[in-house]
């Protein structure tokens, strides 16, 4: 899948992941795509709500190695 | 409009100094309007040097530790700086934030801090130890903000 941005939210614990993703999509333009990679499995529940709560929507997640990937559009 | 979480800190122990800003930063992420009330022995959490933060394996029998450690010498002169040390090791092996970047992030997400003005005179601290991007008010304070909030925690 194409992006725009990726983030690294490996090996960081709750809330840095979602607290991250905010960050990088504050500097993100509407329409675009950040790639999330994360190691912490809670991040799997965190991403779906953050997505839904902020409607930024998540186009796709993937695990691979222990590690998650989230696709998030930024509204 | 934005929603809001009101939360009030009264504890200034290291393992309850996590909630109220991992809360805080997550609401705020998540685009709520934060407000924390730092009261009591929360108060300290708003110093500049967050260095005096500790915990003590005393009176907290659900803390876990390598190997038990009877209550007799828990007492004991260094017991508190020793778990402060494994705390604070442990959370960074699993990639926890530490408070000062957990409250750096609630700044930069524009999470309004209150310092409790009664709190500061009852154990005369000095004001110049805190941070300055608190606000310094009282229960009245707190209200006007809590009373239309979504979320209202006391920590």
């Amino acid at each position: 899948m194409n992006f725009d941005k990726e983030l690294n939210a490996r090996n960081l614990s709750c809330p840095l992941p979602i607290v991250k993703t905010k960050k990088a999509l504050n500097d993100m333009t509407s329409g675009q795509v950040l790639k999330v990679f994360s190691t912490d499995s809670g991040s799997v529940k965190d991403m779906a709500a953050f997505a839904e709560q902020t409607g930024n929507p998540l186009l796709a997640q993937e695990e691979a190695n222990g590690e998650f990937i989230f696709y998030m559009k930024k509204k | 409009m934005a929603k809001k979480m009101a939360l009030i800190s009264t504890k200034g122990t290291l393992d309850m100094a996590y909630p109220p800003f991992i809360l805080a930063s997550t609401a705020a992420a998540l685009g709520y309007e934060v407000q924390v009330f730092f009261t009591f022995y929360g108060l300290p959490l708003l110093r500049k040097d967050l260095s005096g933060v500790k915990i003590s394996p005393l009176g907290n029998p659900a803390m876990p530790m390598p190997m038990p450690i009877p209550v007799a010498m828990q007492m004991l002169p260094g017991m508190e700086s020793m778990a402060t040390m494994m705390m604070k090791q442990k959370l960074k092996k699993h990639g926890v934030a530490t408070l000062e970047e957990l409250r750096d992030l609630c700044l930069e997400l524009d999470v309004k801090f209150i310092a409790c003005q009664m709190t500061v005179d009852l154990f005369e601290f000095d004001k110049s130890e805190f941070i300055e991007q608190c606000e310094y008010g009282g229960a009245a304070t707190f209200m006007g903000f809590a009373g239309d909030s979504d979320i209202c925690l006391f920590i």
